[in-house]
This record gives C-alpha cells, structure tokens and sequence, in this order.
C-alpha cells in the first residue's frame, strides 16, 4: 500500500525500532478510513516518535513533554467537530508525566485517538526506566533490573471511561486495529508494545517481546469498547454585557460630606458584615459620593472575622488603603480581635462597639451601643452602619432607608423605628 | 461626573467585558484566590468556558484553542502562572495568541492568598527562557482595566504572542463608583489568517517581523506548530541558523514593534527636578502623593509605567532628566528598579517598598521629602 498521509522516504528512527512501524500502520489505517491529510491533526508529544512531525502530511502539532494529550484536548475542544481527527503520538514517559491529561480526557470523552509507544524506557534521553518499565526489565542505568511492576496504562485509561481502549503487539500489521479505534467517537487509547533497539535489546539479550509483554502480565486486547457519542464543546451564542448587568445607581440625594472619610467594620462571618458595607456604599453613591469598599476575611469564608474598608469622598478616590480609618465598627468579638492591630495604629477618629465586647486599648473615643442587642446578630452590621451615617452626617438617612426598604432586608427589622432608639 | 450612570463595581468586571469586547472569546480557567471573580465574570460572559483540572492543563488547552484560531485567556495568582511557565514558553514558541491575567498576592511559596502583593516582577521577567521579551501590562486604575484589558487582545492577535495582564488583589478585588460611559467603546480584534493560494509557510515573517497565522482547521493549506527549535516551515531543527533565527525573530518582534504598544503615564511638573515611577496598585497612591507634595510646594512630576515589559526606551529618556528618582512598588527587594537600575543601582535612585501591606501616600511623601 503507497503511503497517503507520509510523505515517502525513511522516517527518522532507528533501524527496528517500532516507532517507524506504528507511523507506517497509522498511515494505512487512515487510508481505509479515506480521510484528507488536511482534516487529520496530529499531535506528537516529546520522546523519539516526536520527531515524526515532518514526515507527516497532515497538520501536525509538537508540544511538551507530556502535555501531547491536554494539547490535543483543547484543538478538540475547539473543532468541536468529530470529522476532524485528532490523533495522538504519545511514550510511556509522556504518558506518566501526563496522565492526569489521560485520565482526565478519558474521563470527559473528548474525540481523540491517542497512540501510546510503550517501549518501557526513556529512549530519547539515554534508557532510563519509565513507570511503565515491566518488573525485572533491565534499562542501561537500571543494569540489575526494575524492581517494580509498571502499571497497567489500558486499565488506568479504560477505569477512566474511554470509549475504547486496547493494547498491541507493535509486529506486523495492526493497521485494521488501530482504524477501529481512529473509528471511535470520543476518547480512544491504542498502546502498541515496543523494544528500543537501542537500549532494552542490548540491556536484555535474546529477550523476546511477546515474552516482556507476557511476562509482565499486560494482556493483547480490548479493554474498552463503548459506544459513547463523545465531547461537545457548550458554545454561548449571545452572553449579556458585564457592563450592563450592573445596576445604575440614581443619585437622587447629596451629601454634606467635605472630605474622604475612612470607614472600617468588623464583625463575624456569617453575620452580613460584606452585604452591609455594600448596601451602605450604594447608598453613599445614590447621595452623590464617591464609594470604594474592599472585604477581608479568612479563606474559610464562613467562619471568623468580616471585615470591610469603605471609604466616601466628595472627590475622585486614588489610594484605597485604610491604615487608620476615621472611624471603626466592631459588632463582635471576631470582629474585635480582627482589628485590634489598626487600633493601635489610629491616633484620632471614633471607635463604635458593640456594647457586650471588652473595650480595647486606645487613646481615641470609644463609643459603646448595643447594635446586636437592638438589632439581633443577622442585622447588627447594618444597623451599626445606618446609625454610623445618620450621627455623623456622612449622607442623608433615607438613602439607606430607601434602599432597605426596596430589599430583601425591609422586612428583616423596622428599620425606620430601631433609628430612633440610638442616642 | 454623569451623576446619571453610575455603577459600584471592580476591575475584574471591566477586565472580563473588555476582553470579551476585544473578541477575546474563550476562558479556561483554574480558580485562584484572588482571580476567581474574573474566572467567576468570565463564565457568564465568554461565549465559550472551560473548567481546567489545573493550570498546566489550563495552558495547554488553551494552546490548543489558540492554534485552532481562537483568542483564550486565563487567570490566575504566582502559584498557578508558576505552573504555567512551560507552557506559555509553548504558546510563545509556537506563537499562539492569548491573555494570560496574573493577579498578584504575597508570597513567597501560598504565602497570604487574600493579601495583594506586588512580588511578580522577577518572574513575569523571567517567564521566556533566554529572557525573551512577553509583553505585560501593568493595571493602575479602574480604566487601564478597561482599556488594557482591550489592548492586550490586539497585541496578542496582532504579534502571535502569548500577553501578560499584571495586576494584584486589591485592583481586582476593589469595589468603586465608576461612571459607566466613561468607558470608551471597544473595538473588536478582527484576526487575519493567511489566505494566499501559495504553500502557507507557518513561520515566514513579514517586514513586522510577525509571520502569518492560520488555524489547524484549515482545509487548504497544511499548518505546523512546534514548540522545538524549528525553520520557517515548521520543522524542528537543531541549531541551523534559519531556526536560530526564528527563535529570535520571536523576542525582536516584541522589541522592535514596541512603540506599538508602549502606554504610560507621564506627568511632568516644570522646575521638578524628583520624579517618582510606579505601577499597578501602588500607582493610585503615587498620584495621591504627587498631589499632596504639590499642595506642600513640593516639586515632583510622576511617571506611571503601564506597558511594564520590555521595558520601553522612554522610561529611561524621562528618568534620566530627574536628579532624584523614587521607585514604588509593594515588594521587598525593589523588582522593578532592580531590572531597570541593576541591584547596585546609583545614588539618586531611591526604592519604596513594602511588604504585606500597600505603599501609603504619607510613606511615599516621608521618603521623596527626606532626599530635599
């Protein structure tokens, strides 16, 4: 049979090496399957049978070392066509490095063939043993033999939930086996079992390869045949602006605000403290202020300290950091440990704290009231913060009134009588 | 202001509409503390996402998105791009363009992942072995966002190169009121493959030194990507000159065409003779504090790098006309002065650093009034 998708001439591998075979066979096995060279895409990874690439008539696609197949997924991912194939050439030291990518692109199904050359060393970098390197099998810096049994690649790819999985001998003609699996829609994996001429026949003379293969328990056939349909890529015809998501914000109140004020409230997760500082800056923004509001909590957002940096200004905010605010909310003993290292550094400003908390170490007024107790936990840190706008006059109350009262929170609390109970 | 347009928003909200304004149209993603709200914009807005199992495979299928003609992007924090590195060193062999945003937090190693940082200079410097030039833009307000974010499209489109957004947590993570119509229109990247009916040679360069693209999914020409020393066709090579020089066509394509895509912000004040340069998030605290030592009657003019590397000629033009030359950026050793000024740099050249915390104004005003 002429070659179709090799151009014609020697490949590029050492004399019996089954690199060249497999190259060969792939040619054959796509010629009964009669695809254009232009609609095949072949992916090669790193290792000997990686410089195949030229020899190709097809796209071809040389990436990293064992990143063949992640490679591979995306342009199959992208295609998203299954009369492209996509194929990959793959080592066993490639398969290793990337076998979350097998694991992983078996898992999801993509459409693609993967061509794993196990030859069980490391051929391209002197003949060091592989994971897939059969117990006792003897590399050149491995000369007493592997003392581990390699693992089983089909059975790792076939668990995954490939759509067809098998293992050949790497002799004669295996072109009809591997058009089965370039058949496959979805995920399919061909191992073809080598010996590199060049390190494992002069590490183990007269070792045979059906006696590697046998004796290393790797079975000669299917490991999976399903009939899955494969990946489709979601693609989203029409997505919705960012932009346009956000609501506009109508500035129907002004603020007496004449400069920036620095605004921090600590509190406990769990509690509304980053829900409040946004509905306050909302309503500092609908009274005409310029708004900035950063949250700090832990990573494990639902438990410890909520904390927010708000800061108002009348005029354009540059620089967002709050190293000592002018005033500071504390609703509750995660809130009051949280803080205590920018309480030291305030030489003036106000310190609002919930009445049931320990009063802190510091030379700036500390005003006690009982935020939880008026408000309960849920709506201690927006109460706090209503209260906080009302006294010192940073916008007008009924902006945040207003805004309650359009909320989910209008029915939380009377929010309009709970106003009249601070001092 | 339009009192009548106003939104609360953050940057990572104008970075992802940007970019998908730009036509940047698939997001693979790894969720990171402090880039999940971009991976978490993007997967309502980019006509195609991807949940990656980890960065290296984030990279790796965007390459493959990128190579079948797509413009994707990413973001992640220095303990994801560190995965990446490999593998934007593919994307920038074979010359694949996508966006790749890093948001910075303290390091070293997970360090702090909810702290922001300015740690990354090094290694965004470093990312191309041989030190090749990746362009990176540098984010230092609400409308570079926006802006850069659209640039950073075309440059990848227009140069067949992976692009660097460099940010850091409390630029993307910030809250603020913004009047929606000063964001300008953004215009769509229109890409340009190859369409000529001769053989298309993948790495053929024009006079821009940029060679054509055409995706794998072309039926008319045969198409080679390979992340190995390789000739103009696309054929690996070891260390013939047509390949060798290839592998450097891909760093002066960045340095020559430079003046294409150099933004920065100079603020000159006549009679000056200190300058301050920054970037980032540091630059907002920069110009408050320029601000302020004019209120004071000090002297001071300022210079915002936004096209942070390569490192643009005229960064140098304008330092060299100042006496004394302060350098902010929240990191401990001074990244950025050391890349511009070596770790030995002269007298008059002053960092201001931080570590774990922002540069306040008041520390950039102590340090610029202690070298009166």
């Amino acid at each position: 049979m002429n070659r179709v998708y090799l151009h014609e001439g020697d490949l590029p591998f050492c004399l019996g090496c089954g690199h060249t075979l497999i190259a060969e066979n792939v040619d054959k096995a796509l010629q009964t399957l009669n695809l254009d060279p232009l609609d095949v895409i072949l992916v090669t990874d790193i290792g000997c049978h990686g410089i195949i690439d030229k020899s190709f008539k097809t796209h071809t696609v040389h990436g990293l070392h064992g990143r063949s197949v992640a490679l591979a997924s995306g342009i199959s991912l992208s295609l998203n066509n299954p009369d492209k194939k996509i194929i990959v050439f793959i080592g066993d030291g490639g398969a290793t490095i990337g076998l979350q990518h097998l694991i992983d692109s078996a898992h999801r199904n993509f459409n693609m063939t993967v061509v794993l050359h196990n030859n069980m060393l490391y051929g391209m970098t002197g003949g060091q043993p592989s994971e897939l390197t059969p117990l006792g099998f003897k590399t050149p810096t491995l000369p007493e033999g592997s003392t581990q049994k390699g693992f089983d690649m089909c059975e790792v790819v076939a668990a995954a939930g490939a759509s067809y999985v098998c293992r050949l001998m790497g002799i004669g003609n295996i072109a009809d086996q591997l058009a089965v699996a370039l058949g496959k829609k979805g995920f399919s994996l061909v191992e073809v079992m080598e010996l590199c001429p060049s390190y494992a026949v002069k590490s183990n003379p007269g070792m045979k390869l059906r006696q590697v293969v046998e004796e290393a328990g790797l079975g000669i056939r299917v490991y999976a045949d399903r009939d899955y349909t494969g990946y489709e890529t979601e693609v989203k015809t029409e997505t919705p602006s960012l932009i346009d998501k956000e609501k506009v914000i109508s500035c129907d109140f002004t603020s007496a605000l004449k400069s920036p004020a620095r605004i921090m409230i600590s509190g406990s997760a769990g509690e509304g403290v980053q829900a409040a500082a946004e509905f306050f800056a909302r309503a500092a923004i609908a009274s005409g202020l310029n708004v900035t509001k950063k949250g700090s909590y832990p990573v494990t957002v639902g438990i410890g300290f909520s904390s927010s940096d708000i800061i108002l200004s009348p005029e354009h905010i540059l620089y967002t950091g709050s190293p000592s605010p002018d005033y500071m909310i504390i609703t509750s003993q995660d809130g009051l440990d949280h803080s205590l290292s920018t309480i030291k550094n305030m030489q003036e400003g106000f310190i609002f704290l919930d009445e049931s908390l320990p009063v802190p170490n510091t030379t700036v007024p500390v005003i006690r009231l009982g935020f939880r107790k008026l408000a309960g936990n849920k709506n201690a840190a927006i109460f706090s913060l209503l209260y906080l706008a009302i006294h010192q006059k940073l916008f007008p109350a009924e902006a945040m009134l207003q805004m309650l009262s359009q909320s989910k929170l209008a029915g939380k609390a009377d929010w309009n009588a709970l106003v009249t109970m601070l001092p | 202001m339009n009192k009548n347009n106003i939104i609360f928003t953050d940057s990572s909200r104008l970075l992802t509409e940007s970019l998908a304004q730009a036509g940047a149209d698939v997001f693979i993603g790894y969720p990171i503390t402090p880039a999940n709200l971009i991976y978490h914009y993007a997967s309502q807005r980019f006509p195609q996402f991807m949940a990656a199992p980890d960065e290296i495979t984030a990279l790796q299928w965007m390459s493959g998105f990128a190579a079948a003609g797509h413009i994707p992007v990413t973001a992640t924090s220095f303990p994801g791009y560190a995965l990446m590195i490999e593998s934007i060193n593919m994307a920038y062999m074979m010359e694949l363009p996508m966006v790749i945003v890093l948001v910075q937090r303290l390091g070293p190693a997970t360090g702090t992942a909810t702290r922001g940082a300015q740690g990354d200079i090094a290694l965004l410097s470093g990312t191309i072995s041989g030190g090749m030039a990746i362009p990176s833009f540098s984010i230092s307000n609400p409308h570079d966002c926006w802006e850069l974010s659209a640039k950073a499209v075309e440059v990848a489109s227009k140069y067949r190169t992976p692009v660097v957004i460099f940010t850091s947590k409390e630029e993307v993570m910030t809250m603020f009121s913004i009047d929606k119509t000063g964001l300008a229109p953004v215009h769509r990247v229109e890409r340009k493959f190859y369409s000529g009916d001769e053989t298309y040679v993948p790495y053929k360069a024009d006079e821009k030194l940029v060679s054509a693209f055409l995706p794998v999914s072309s039926n008319k020409h045969q198409v080679r990507f390979t992340a190995s020393t390789h000739d103009t066709q696309g054929i690996i090579q070891n260390t013939a000159k047509e390949a060798i020089d290839n592998s450097k066509r891909l760093h002066y394509k960045i340095t020559e065409n430079l003046s294409d895509f150099t933004y920065f912000e100079y603020d000159k004040e006549e009679g000056a003779t200190s300058l301050l340069l920054s970037f980032g998030i540091t630059s907002q605290a920069a110009r408050e504090a320029v601000e302020n030592l004019r209120c004071q009657g000090k002297k001071v003019s300022l210079l915002i790098a936004k096209t942070l590397l390569p490192v643009p000629t005229a960064y140098y033009d304008i330092c060299s006309r100042y006496k004394q030359l302060f350098i902010a950026e929240e990191n401990l050793t001074g990244q950025y002065r050391q890349l511009l000024f070596g770790s030995m740099p002269p007298a008059h050249i002053h960092g201001i650093n931080e570590f774990g915390k922002m540069i306040s104004p008041a520390t950039i005003i102590k340090a610029v009034l202690s070298h009166e």
